[in-house]
């Protein structure tokens, strides 16, 4: 991966360059959370943050979003027009997420609207620190190494920039002076030492890597989920704000003013009540208790199996927001305390 | 209509269909047949498998899943049988000849007819399960000396019921298939097959079916699997060759929206056909 340094006094060029390059996104503080917003004025834009509301699920899969166009003439898809969005400030944990994401849409079977949406997107990563909900030293997701066009580890008089695609390499190709291939040894130090750092600031961990057999294994003991299922008020919340939950519903809209009709997918969750209902009124998940095992099988155990992994990236969101408290780091412990029995176990 | 979805551009593309023929096939439930309006599209009508499904929609009202229940072997057209339940199907029931629907597909994995030639093929189908496994058995019709003996068993609860009851009745005269037809209860006092559960006609195939070179193929409300494969595995079927298909809540048909999501699997793509195996492997199947 190519590397170059960016003094911290040219980083204002180099949003600058960015804004020159597209719409230009990043995190910003709103009341009481951070969200990536559009940036006119650059001094709103804030890295000190931990996570935004949303991940970057926003801009590829969007609460709500235009899919058809009924009218007279027939039917047409609403792709989005070509433009380039470039977000900045995203943070490892969000950029897995993508990738997870981008499995999904763009798989054998391609999304179109999500396709575009994210072939206009160009991210532009920057490091972190945890706070006590991250959990992405467990899930594998506290390094990121591709998925991103350009991305940022903040050091202390310069930025070390990471190039993950062409498109990132065009950036910096196109306003070489700000950025300085040659990286000293000295700079290689400071970043190591700043990595040791990083590591040694998590301070939450849960037993990830066992979870998809824990999971498979107690999958029927209802009383350990009856637990998080009376609790759970169905809110939807923890899937609004989980940067891999991706499920959409779809409605029309019908314009009134005309012989027009809109097709409009928008964020579903499979924690709310009618998410399996079918024909005659047969509803495979009538409980909360059933609705949320599909939503920490899916988290915890397998997304979708052939891919291999679950679908956490430890971001923390759920740990931040469920207002009942049942997020992967609650779940997991729960079920991690349950099978702690007392019987010796020899080590084979 | 495109099988292979992975070629496609846009796989959400979708295609105005006229409705060239409709009946109805019991109180509440109708028989459509459709023919697409652009010629390069009719010309791919036949592109699809037994046991696949079609996404319609109604601009204003939605989409709604519905499966094929013609054959691939008569290209001309595409024939459905749909159950008035809801907002959508309201909206279709009012359709007359010579409306137009959209209709994207074909989804799902559908039944692998090419592996089942040469053995012993049994259908079973309850209600509305009849539609799906209808698209099998004019394939078998159509193709019938690439199998060896075929078994079709269907249940209704009256005669009133039946779906498709015309079809299986000539089906029943014309022999190609051998076709068993049961109801719950006889009301109507004139019904000359059989009476009983579907389980019930179980009898009339016993020691016919060479358990180790056939295949179960099953859709039914979901009381009906359990008791069915109960009999299929007392005549010793080998659980990977009991095919079933499933319904779930379908919102795109190809994997995008999680609606129809099983532990690792997605209902539309992996399914809507899956075999006992992954029943006993994923609990929330049926
Ligand atoms: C693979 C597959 C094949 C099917 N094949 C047939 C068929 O051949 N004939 C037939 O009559 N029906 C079939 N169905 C069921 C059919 O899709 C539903 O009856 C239809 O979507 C109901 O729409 P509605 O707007 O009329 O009902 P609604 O007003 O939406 O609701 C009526 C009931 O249908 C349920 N429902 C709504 N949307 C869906 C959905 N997308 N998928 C499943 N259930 C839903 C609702 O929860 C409610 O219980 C199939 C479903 C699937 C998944
Ligand atoms: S788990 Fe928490 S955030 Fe999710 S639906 Fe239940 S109460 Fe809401
Ligand atoms: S489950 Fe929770 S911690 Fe994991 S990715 Fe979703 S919101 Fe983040
Ligand atoms: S119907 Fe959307 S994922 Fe299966």
């Amino acid at each position: 991966m190519k590397t170059y340094k960016l003094m911290k006094e040219d980083f204002p060029q180099f949003l600058s360059l960015l804004q020159e390059k597209g719409n230009l996104y990043g995190p910003v503080k709103s009341k009481n959370h951070y969200s990536f917003e559009k940036i006119d004025d650059l001094s709103k834009l804030t890295f000190d943050y931990t996570r935004t509301l949303m991940g970057l699920k926003k801009f590829v899969t969007p609460p709500k979003y235009k899919v058809k166009h009924f009218d007279k003439s027939g039917s047409e898809d609403v792709i989005p027009e070509d433009e380039t969005n470039i977000v900045i400030g995203a943070h490892p944990c969000d950029i897995h997420a993508m990738k997870i994401l981008d499995k999904l849409f763009l798989g054998q079977i391609k999304d179109p609207y999500y396709k575009k949406r994210r072939e206009n997107l160009v991210i532009v990563g920057h490091s972190c620190l945890p706070d006590e909900n991250c959990l992405c030293t467990s899930t594998g997701t506290d390094m990121v190494s591709d998925g991103f066009d350009l991305f940022l580890t903040e050091l202390q008089d310069f930025y070390l920039v990471w190039v993950g695609s062409s498109k990132g390499l065009f950036i910096i190709m196109s306003s070489e002076d700000l950025f300085n291939d040659k990286i000293e040894m000295c700079d290689i130090a400071e970043y190591t030492s700043w990595q040791e750092n990083r590591q040694n600031s998590f301070k939450t961990t849960i037993p990830f890597h066992l979870m998809p057999d824990i999971v498979h294994l107690i999958y029927e003991e209802d009383e350990l989920w009856d637990q998080f299922g009376e609790k759970c008020l169905s809110c939807g919340t923890c899937s609004l704000v989980c940067p891999t939950c991706n499920c959409f519903n779809v409605e029309d809209k019908i314009l009134i003013h005309a012989d027009e009709v809109v097709r409009e997918r928008m964020l579903d969750s499979c924690t709310l009540p009618y998410y399996s209902v079918v024909a005659g009124d047969h509803d495979f998940r009538p409980d909360r208790t059933k609705r949320l095992k599909l939503y920490y099988t899916h988290k915890l155990k397998e997304y979708i199996g052939k891919w291999g992994q679950p679908a956490c990236v430890g971001c923390g969101r759920c740990v931040t927001y469920c207002p009942v408290g049942i997020n992967v780091k609650t779940v997991s412990n729960a079920f991690y305390e349950a099978i702690q029995c007392v019987r010796e176990v020899k080590k084979i | 209509m495109i099988s292979d979805r992975t070629k496609l551009e846009n796989p959400y593309e979708d295609h105005l269909a006229t409705i060239i023929d409709y009946r109805d096939l019991t109180s509440d439930t109708r028989y459509y047949k459709l023919k697409f309006v652009e010629p390069e599209v009719q010309e791919h009508t036949g592109d699809y498998k037994p046991g696949q499904f079609a996404m319609f929609s109604i601009p204003g009202v939605g989409e709604a899943p519905f499966s094929i229940s013609s054959t691939p072997t008569r290209p001309a057209f595409l024939e459905f049988g749909i159950r008035k339940v809801g907002s959508f199907t309201d909206a279709l029931f009012k359709k007359k000849e010579g409306d137009t629907v959209y209709i994207r597909g074909p989804y799902g994995n559908g039944f692998d007819m090419k592996s089942m030639e040469g053995k012993d093929i049994v259908i079973v189908s309850g209600g509305l399960g009849a539609v799906p496994l209808r698209s099998v058995l004019l394939y078998l019709e159509d193709k019938r000396e690439l199998y060896n003996n075929v078994f079709f068993l269907n249940g209704a609860r009256t005669p009133e019921d039946m779906l498709f009851k015309e079809d299986f009745l000539a089906m029943h005269a014309r022999e190609i298939i051998e076709t068993h037809l049961t109801v719950d209860k006889d009301p109507t006092g004139e019904w000359k097959h059989n009476v009983g559960v579907v389980t019930t006609l179980f009898e009339k195939i016993n020691g016919r079916v060479d358990k180790d070179n056939a295949y179960a193929l099953i859709c039914g409300p979901p009381v009906m699997y359990k008791f069915v494969i109960k009999e299929l595995l007392k005549m010793e079927f080998s659980k990977k060759n009991i095919l079933m298909t499933l319904e779930r809540r379908m919102k795109c048909g190809q994997g995008h929206c999680g609606h129809c999501a099983i532990h690792g699997v997605y209902t539309c793509l992996d399914g809507p056909v899956f075999n006992y195996w992954d029943y006993e492997r994923m609990v929330e199947l049926i």
